[in-house]
């Protein structure tokens, strides 16, 4: 045991110092109270302690004064613990407009990493250092989590739908990627590594694996294939809508609800059309549920994204009609 | 305290044979009954806990198949949850305590009360032959799809077996509060219960409200296996994640099932030991229902990971932290009964003392989890798993053995060893620190849970954990000796040891079966120990 023994884990990302921030400031209320209590008890103890066989204690036993002094401040320490939390919270959960996106698919018992321009890598995830990262996550079968705790980031992993967690690694070097949502007989064996790279060394990286075409341009290709095409062609002519500039706006839909087209409702819009249908079209879509797997999915949605206005754009278009039947 | 010898008939010796126990009607009996069956469940559990210590000596995964390591730790979980630290003190202290405590003759429903006994016992029975015979692998926790559509392990059959038994605690939920409200002496108010009533009183509600949400999910859990809805199934339109909310719904508030009548039997005992009324009683029996009500509406908090909106990880998180007040208020509370008692350091005080310091690890490590940017990180890590253990096993389970040291002799009227029962508490103590603490720091530096094998950095502080454990085993062990020896051996104790106030003291140890000679009447507040030594103007006050 001749390991030293680290009380916290490495800080390799932006929010690493802030959680660990919030933590420390937990630990020293915890002492203070854990003291505070210790030492009142300790001393009311041994003071008041028993001296003669029949005695009583006395009749001091209310105070609502005390009481309202003894909720009010823990419940301000912990109001202001909560508001500090959840700054980090939504901070860990808004990835930046201009992340590169990387996908990760988990399945009984490893992880399946793809990068933006179409490397794939099994267990092991190279990314530059520097560089906010969104990673778009789902499961081909059970729950997983996708945990690395050197960036003190986690998001479970659910099959059916997309969840994305994001991070900036600031330290190059070796990092674990755990699976945190208990998966089954290899679930401890679910465990990869992240390894930080500086950018120059990260594009060689890159280079020197086997040329690959990038997400979108995969997903284009199936688009010809599945002939999504036929359909959704450009021009006011298609028989479904254009899907240049969907992704991210407001859809109208035929019940005449509105949302936003997030990485789900693209999926859901593919795999079980009828349950969000266009505001002025058909249902005629057919469903591509079970024709296409988890990753071709992914490459599809890549596309559809990759069709969206660029972030600069979205932000200058009005949403405040947000109707969505400019389109 | 001169009392020489046991009255000459009482509960344990009124009738005799295996049939008179087996068929009793008598609370008391019947909380003797659960209390064979939660030591026999905790025994179970423990060997398993056991198993997990040994094999996490090692980075490898060297002792088990990861298929065994499943099966154990899922095994662990489900008989200490569901059949030792639920049903632990309300069925055997409360079963036993709250018709005398309240100056009745028994509960209301005396045979619905035998039922649940043998609903728990065969719901026990039921779980443990299917987690022996082929065994279940998906964690106490059931999450899907893994146990809806990939495990193929006894998941219908175990869970048939918690589902029995969900009716029992309904059952002795709906027993406690018809005899609170129903059962009470000539005089005894509500605000003249004591605390442990209170404390069971918050407990039965929580019993018979959220037990039938957990009944419902287990029979969603088997349809949606045997039949495939797709209520759980993303394939079919359905959401695992549902299952969470529905799982949790009922499996938060369990958490204060186990904790609420451990904070009951602390009060009971620090009053008892410092001689001196509860400090702000309505204030700490308020905290009770409170911590109940509040309990109904933190579920979400188990799922800041899991996909939920932002927008309602604030919402759980914000409730979280407000629950943490009114146990933070039973604490300052208790500490400030302290002041100006008259204490004395008997065995449950000592049990007491150690409580105050488990549990206030246990619910300081709460407000980390309920920390939403925090909670990212140490979620479903070792630090969980520290947490859970020092509030629902370390603050629970010495509760509990103060509480079981407190009443024995009013239980079987004869007094156990001071001096092993004093060691046995410090030991529990140092063994339960050892054993837990470690984790705290495992979690937080990424040691997720559930692994069988881990990285080799993680090793030292396991192994720490994993001698920890050993001490602790020993804690646990010693009271069955002294306690047991005691039973045949002990001097006998006299109707008030430890001179508590409380109607249970002012009958014989061991009670008469109808529990008391003559039904009392109440004309005292409780614990009114200052206000009756001047009342017979003498003992001195400090
Ligand atoms: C038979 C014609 C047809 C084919 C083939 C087709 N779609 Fe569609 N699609 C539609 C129609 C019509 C709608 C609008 C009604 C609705 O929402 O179902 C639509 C809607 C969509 C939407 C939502 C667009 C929005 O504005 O919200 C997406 C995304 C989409 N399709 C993607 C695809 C992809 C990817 C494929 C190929 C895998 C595909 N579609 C194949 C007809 C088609
Ligand atoms: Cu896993
Ligand atoms: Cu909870």
């Amino acid at each position: 045991m001749s390991q030293e023994i680290r009380m916290l884990p490495e800080q390799a990302s932006t929010v690493a110092g802030q959680v660990d921030a919030i933590y420390l400031w937990l630990i020293g209320v915890s002492v203070f109270f854990s003291l505070l209590i210790a030492g009142l008890l300790l001393y009311f103890a041994i003071r008041y302690r028993r001296r003669a066989e029949g005695e009583v204690g006395g009749r001091f036993d209310s105070s609502t004064l005390l009481e309202i002094t003894w909720s009010v401040i823990p419940l301000v320490i912990v109001l202001a613990t909560f508001f500090w939390g959840a700054k980090i919270y939504f901070t860990m959960f808004r990835p930046p407009a201009d992340a590169i996106e990387y996908f990760a698919t988990g399945k009984q018992w490893m992880w399946k990493i793809q990068h933006p321009s179409g490397q794939r890598e099994i267990n092991e995830m190279h990314v530059p250092v520097g560089v906010p990262i969104k990673v778009t996550m789902t499961s081909e079968d059970v729950i997983h989590s996708f945990f690395i705790p050197a960036f003190r980031v986690k998001s479970d992993v659910l099959p059916g739908r997309y969840t994305t967690l994001w991070f900036k690694a600031t330290k190059t070097g070796t990092f674990h990627l755990f699976c945190t949502e208990y998966c089954g007989s290899e679930h401890s064996l679910m465990i990869g590594k992240v390894v930080v790279m500086e950018p120059e060394a990260y594009q060689q990286w890159l280079a020197g694996g086997p040329a690959a075409t990038s997400m979108a341009e995969a997903g284009e290709q199936l688009f010809g294939q599945l002939a999504c095409s036929t359909c959704h062609q450009d021009g006011p002519t298609g028989r479904g809508p254009a899907l240049a500039g969907v992704f991210g706006s407001q859809v109208r839909l035929a019940s005449g609800r509105t949302v936003v087209a997030d990485e789900n409702y693209i999926r859901e819009s593919i795999l079980n059309p009828q349950a969000k249908v266009v505001f002025g079209y058909e249902p005629i879509m057919p469903t591509y549920q079970g024709q296409i797997g988890e990753e071709g999915l992914l490459q599809l949605l890549s596309y559809v994204k990759s069709l969206a206005p660029k972030p600069a754009e979205t932000a200058a278009a009005p949403d405040a009609g947000g109707d969505g039947s400019a389109r | 305290m001169s009392a020489a010898e046991l009255p000459a008939t009482h509960y344990l010796n009124a009738t005799h044979g295996l049939k008179s126990w087996l068929l009793t009607r008598d609370h008391k009996r019947i909380g003797l009954l659960y209390l064979l069956g939660v030591s026999f469940f905790f025994a179970i559990g423990g060997l398993f806990a056991a198993l997990i210590r040994i094999e996490l000596i090692t980075p490898a995964g060297d002792v088990f198949q990861p298929d065994t390591y499943n099966r154990i730790f899922t095994t662990h979980g489900i008989m200490m949850v569901f059949f030792f630290l639920i049903p632990a003190i309300p069925a055997v202290l409360g079963n036993f305590l709250i018709p005398i405590m309240i100056g009745a003759k028994d509960l209301a429903f005396p045979r619905l009360n035998l039922l649940s006994w043998y609903i728990y016992m065969v719901g026990g029975a039921f779980s443990l032959y299917s987690l022996l015979h082929g065994g279940v692998d998906t964690g106490w926790t059931f999450y899907t799809p893994y146990s809806t559509a990939f495990s193929n392990t006894y998941v219908i059959a175990t869970g048939l077996g918690i589902f029995i038994n969900g009716f029992s605690g309904i059952l002795t939920g709906i027993n406690f509060i018809v005899t609170i409200h129903r059962m009470r002496a000539p005089g005894m108010t509500w605000f003249r219960l004591p605390l442990f009533v209170w404390g069971h009183y918050a407990t039965s509600l929580i019993q018979v409200l959220g037990t039938p949400v957990l009944a419902i999910t287990i029979v969603l859990l088997a349809l949606e296996r045997l039949f495939h809805l797709g209520i759980f199934d993303p394939a079919r339109g359905g959401d695992p994640v549902l299952f969470q909310h529905l799982f949790w719904f009922y499996s938060h508030p369990a958490v204060y099932i186990m904790i609420l009548p451990a904070m009951a039997v602390i009060s009971e005992v620090i009053a008892a030991f410092a001689r001196k009324r509860i400090f702000g009683y309505h204030f700490v029996a308020f905290a009770s229902i409170g911590i109940a009500v509040l309990g109904f509406l933190v579920w979400g908090h188990h799922m800041f990971v899991s996909s939920q909106s932002v927008y309602a990880g604030t919402v759980f998180s914000v409730l979280t932290m407000l629950v943490a007040i009114p146990s933070a208020v039973k604490v300052f509370n208790w500490t400030a009964t302290l002041f100006r008692g008259s204490v004395s350091f008997e065995t449950p005080m000592v049990y007491a003392f150690c409580f105050l310091g488990l549990f206030a690890i246990g619910g300081l490590t709460g407000v980390f989890l309920g920390t939403l940017g925090l909670d990212v990180h140490v979620h479903d890590t070792y630090f969980v798993v520290a947490h859970f253990h020092y509030v629902m096993v370390g603050s629970t389970i010495t509760a509990f053995l103060g509480g079981l040291h407190y009443w024995w002799p009013k239980i079987f009227g004869r007094m156990y060893s001071e001096f092993w029962g004093r060691l046995s508490a410090i030991v529990v103590f140092f063994g339960f620190n050892a054993t837990f603490f470690p984790q705290f720091v495992a979690g937080y530096l990424g040691m997720p849970r559930r692994y069988h094998a881990y990285p080799e950095e993680f090793q030292a502080l396991h192994v720490l954990s994993s001698g920890g454990s050993i001490v602790l085993g020993l804690g646990y062990l010693i009271p069955i000796v002294y306690l047991l020896y005691s039973i045949k051996w002990g001097k006998p104790a006299g109707d008030n040891p430890w001179g508590a106030i409380g109607l249970e003291w002012e009958t014989t140890s061991p009670p008469p079966v109808e529990n008391f000679a003559a039904p009392p009447v109440v004309e005292h507040e409780a614990y009114e120990y200052a206000e009756r030594a001047e009342r017979l103007g003498a003992a001195p006050t400090t």
